[in-house]
């Protein structure tokens, strides 16, 4: 059977889920892998809960149900963790990266985090430090690229860049490019 | 050929943006979706020379599409939901006036309860209202059934509208690899448009829409509608396999898999076709002889190839997006149920009720209907009323 490895991604709106479930798609298809990103769609507001899912294969994707059993939980925010139940349908050795200014550790000895992989990566401040904006989903990707492997670091950078430099000045790009490799850097649970 | 990530919403507009009519009339606020938006952005950057009207509700995104069609303009529009609703008088009159306008739609629910999400409830309302219909079951098919339709419903013995359905926020606002065809190829695919009677040559004046009373020809005119129809049949096939030599990917009425010796069969239409197919390599994958179709023609439904490539199967499955109150069951039901008095043999036939409001298809959901399906073809005794696929029950 083919292969799928799906990701859920947790945040509020604003917090940039939606566009690093994109981001990562666009790295895919550098990569030539076949992927799958979508938010899961209702009236987003700044700051609610929200989810978005990406989902990276080989060969072409068939199924487009929302993701039950996540192979990597990311979770942009951590307030959400007593607020969603952000391992839900998560097996045995999921992987759980939480922003979070605790280390992996600390983050692991929460209930619901039993049994699971569990990482953490200060992203919002890696964030306020590199593109002074408290948006923490580049460090997040870059945590994601360290622990999975699903692709070369550089190769991410390269994407980052190319998809960033039509659209910002240099400096916001080499920011995100920063915080990209602060996040790959800095998660901790290694 | 070049991959690109796109929405499906995204790869829809690209393909209009290739063909780039001479007219788009469409209604820019919800619920119209991003196609009529990054329309709406080629024209302003200067990507494409259409003429833009930004109508104020779909009926008049609608008659817009029909004057301007009338008058000699390749014409498109774009739609969902209540807007496709709110079109529903016009639709009639574009097909009968047998304008070749083509339009995207996004599948989604109608209100009441308000609902925004995914269902056929919208498109499947328009079966009946003279427009071809062909659905697909990802953005890929999107963008190709965008591009053939221009083809299908231009051909000289047809001038029909053609409607292209993916689904409403499952496609349409999932990113996801597309293959795009050069912009070269797809004006050639297309080719030049040529009007028939339009209204703008003086040379040769028309009327268009006159009154047509006890003593006209009103019934002969919907004679003729339903033979543009059958020829719509053969035309769709010869569309879909000249585009398979333009770019790799072949379209038929249908498609199915897994199904010569299958026992069980599973027919889906839009994005669910794909969950099913995932499901079927499973059960296969387990020993279990299943198989599914993927219904792309729904209008002209293909009735008599549907009837034969069934006939082998034991118990089938039909799975409807959709339902049609106080029916024997949904509408992709009654189409194939009907076909079936065509076949050699007579399987048993199911309907399955499944993601009314966008309520979401899981593969155990699947399953369980395959089970439900495995027990008829066992000899059991099953209920030959809708069965209802992730359902809240009491």
């Amino acid at each position: 059977m083919q292969e799928i490895t799906e990701i859920r991604w947790h945040a509020r709106g604003g917090q940039g889920a939606v566009t690093a479930a994109k981001m990562v798609a666009e790295v895919a298809l550098s990569q030539n892998k076949y992927f799958q990103a979508f938010p899961e769609y209702g009236p987003e507001r700044s700051g609610a809960p929200i989810v978005a899912f990406t989902r990276l294969s080989d060969g072409p994707i068939q199924i487009y149900s929302a993701i039950e059993h996540p192979d990597y939980v990311l979770v942009l925010d951590p307030t959400l963790l007593d607020v969603v139940d952000v391992t839900a349908g998560t097996g045995e050795n999921a992987v759980v990266i939480v922003n979070s200014e605790e280390d992996a550790a600390d983050v692991g000895t929460r209930p619901e985090m039993s049994g699971k992989r569990v990482y953490a990566v200060p992203a919002t401040r890696i964030a306020l430090e590199t593109i002074k904006r408290a948006i923490p989903n580049t460090p997040l990707i870059g945590a994601l690229v360290r622990v999975s492997g699903l692709f070369p670091l550089e190769g991410v950078m390269d994407e980052v860049r190319d998809s960033l430099s039509k659209k910002f000045p240099e400096e916001v790009v080499d920011a995100n490019l920063e915080a990209v490799k602060r996040g790959y850097e800095e998660v901790s649970g290694i | 050929m070049t991959r690109v990530a796109l929405t499906g919403n995204g790869a829809v507009a690209l393909a209009l943006k290739q063909v780039e009519p001479d007219v788009m009339a469409a209604y820019p606020i919800t619920p119209q979706t991003e196609i009529a938006q990054n329309y709406a952005q080629y024209v302003a950057d200067g990507a494409v020379k259409t003429e833009y009207i930004a109508v104020e509700s779909e009926h008049s995104a609608m008659s817009s599409a029909i004057g301007a069609a009338a008058a000699g303009a390749r014409t498109v529009t774009a739609t969902s939901s209540q807007g496709f609703a709110l079109m529903w008088e016009m639709l009639y009159i574009a097909a009968s006036l047998r304008l070749p306008i083509t339009m995207p739609v996004i599948t989604r629910a109608l209100s009441g309860p308000i609902n925004i999400h995914c269902d056929h409830s919208d498109s499947m309302g328009g079966r009946d209202s003279g427009w071809i219909q062909l659905y697909g079951e990802d953005a890929q098919e999107g963008y190709d059934n965008a591009i053939q339709a221009f083809r299908i419903a231009e051909h000289m013995d047809v001038r029909l509208p053609v409607m292209t359905m993916i689904d409403g926020f499952i496609i349409s606002g999932a990113i996801g690899p597309l293959e795009t065809v050069a912009d070269e190829d797809v004006k050639n695919f297309v080719g030049e448009y040529q009007a028939l009677n339009p209204l703008l040559n003086v040379e040769q004046p028309v009327t268009v829409g006159a009154f047509d009373s006890l003593g006209g020809w009103y019934f002969e005119h919907k004679v003729a509608q339903n033979r543009a129809m059958e020829n719509a049949m053969g035309v769709i096939e010869e569309v879909g396999a000249e585009y398979g030599v333009l770019t790799g990917r072949d379209y038929a009425h249908f498609k199915t898999h897994e199904i010569e010796d299958a026992e069980v069969v599973l027919i889906a239409i839009g994005s669910a076709a794909g969950n099913v197919k995932s499901v079927v390599d499973q059960l296969r994958a387990n020993g279990k002889k299943v198989g599914m179709m993927k219904v792309r023609t729904l209008r002209p439904f293909p009735y008599l190839q549907i009837a034969e490539a069934l006939s082998g199967a034991r118990a089938i499955g039909v799975m409807d997006r959709a339902d049609s109150f106080g029916a024997q069951g949904g509408p992709l039901y009654l189409e194939v149920r009907s076909a079936m008095l065509e076949a050699q043999s007579r399987p048993q036939i199911f309907n399955f009720i499944y993601g009314l409001g966008g309520r979401d298809i899981f593969p155990n959901d699947i399953e369980s209907a395959v089970e439900t399906l495995e027990r008829a073809a066992a000899g059991e005794k099953v209920s030959p009323t809708r069965h209802y696929l992730n359902v809240r029950e009491g």
